[in-house]
This record gives C-alpha cells, structure tokens and sequence, in this order.
C-alpha cells in the first residue's frame, strides 16, 4: 500500500517537471515598457540606417551605438546624427535595463547587455561597422 | 516504509527546488533568444531577402 502510494507521489512530481522547465524558457519582453522603447528605436532605425551604411554609425562591442566618423556625415547633418546617436545608446541602455527588471533579475542587466551586444553585430548588414574585442572597427 | 517515502518526498523537494534554483543563473539562451527577436522588429530583419521566409518557426525553439 505504502509503495503504491510513494510511485504515485513520483509519478504526480515528476509530472510537474516539465511544467517548470517551461516557465524557465523564455524571457518577459512583453511589457509596456520594453514596447514602447522598442518602438522609438524602431522609428529611429530607419533615420539610422543608412549612417551604418555609410560607415559613419558603428556598433560599439558593448552594446551601443557610435559615430565613428563624423567626416562621412554632411557638415549639416552632422549635429543630428550626434543626436540620434546619443538618442539610441540612452534607448539602448534603458531596454537593457527592463528586460532585467521585467523578469525581476535587475542584477541580469549587465549579462543581457552583453548577450545584445553579440546580437547586433551577430545581425548587422553586409557593409556596416563594428568594434571587435579589442575595440579596433572592423566592416562586416 | 513509511521513513523511506518520507526520505523519497525530501528527496523529490530538492530536486524540484534545484529546478527552481537554476532559474536564478542568467539564463543565456533565452536572453539571446529574446535579443534576436528585439533586434529582428527593431531592425525590421523579417522579411529579408524578399520573398517572405519560409514559414519561420518564430514561437518554437
């Protein structure tokens, strides 16, 4: 009686494995905070694009954006890309930091940092800049 | 019997827990997963190269 108790309490926790193992799979990045930074940097995506084309924007090894020379942006334009520059890296920090928050781990904000960091250049285009370990820019 | 089910029922509680424990490390594939899916709207990647892709198993893996 008591063994067929105890398969059936194995059985009943074991059955819960699985359960657990799926709620660890994923990260929150559905908040209204992420959204709405994700947003922003998508409308300012397409401002930027073609200043990573050009070579002017890089992707900076830790996670950020930089213009890396201003010489290929006309004399005009030049102050505005400084802005969406530093418009993007505060972006960029601030979604860093709520997805941490957003899975309750604020200490996981430099990991995830890091783990963006890979990704973009990871996904940047053919032709557009980045920093390598060492921090020299190299052209994908 | 009854203290080897007990020792079982503590044994299963610690397992379990260490399940729930490892939730505390950084979890590295799912950070990188949430990354690309971030990066892909961000950058608008869906749809590259033309035609749409192939069914892209977004939600599994």
């Amino acid at each position: 009686m008591h063994s067929q108790n105890l398969r059936l309490w194995v059985v009943a926790m074991l059955l819960w494995l699985p359960v657990l193992a799926f709620a660890a799979a994923d990260l929150e990045i559905n908040t209204p905070a992420i959204s709405s930074l994700k947003m922003a940097m998508q409308s300012r995506h397409s401002q930027l694009a073609s200043h990573y084309a050009s070579g002017a924007v890089g992707l900076t090894r830790d996670g950020l954006v930089a213009l890396r020379d201003a010489a290929l942006v006309p004399l005009a334009q030049r102050q505005a890309v400084g802005s969406l520059v530093a418009a993007e890296n505060q972006d960029r920090k601030a979604l860093y930091r709520e997805i941490a928050r957003a899975n309750g781990h604020p200490e996981w904000e430099e990991e995830i940092h890091s783990t963006f960091a890979q990704r973009w250049v990871q996904k940047a285009a053919p032709g557009w800049w980045y920093q390598n370990h060492g921090g020299a820019w190299v052209k994908k | 019997m009854k203290k080897l089910s007990m020792v079982a029922a503590v044994l299963l509680a610690s397992s379990v827990s260490a399940c729930v424990t490892i939730n505390i490390y950084f979890p590295a594939a799912a950070a990188e997963k949430a990354a690309d899916k971030i990066i892909d709207e961000v950058w608008q990647l869906q749809n590259q190269g033309g035609a749409p892709a192939p069914a892209k198993p977004n939600e599994q893996k």
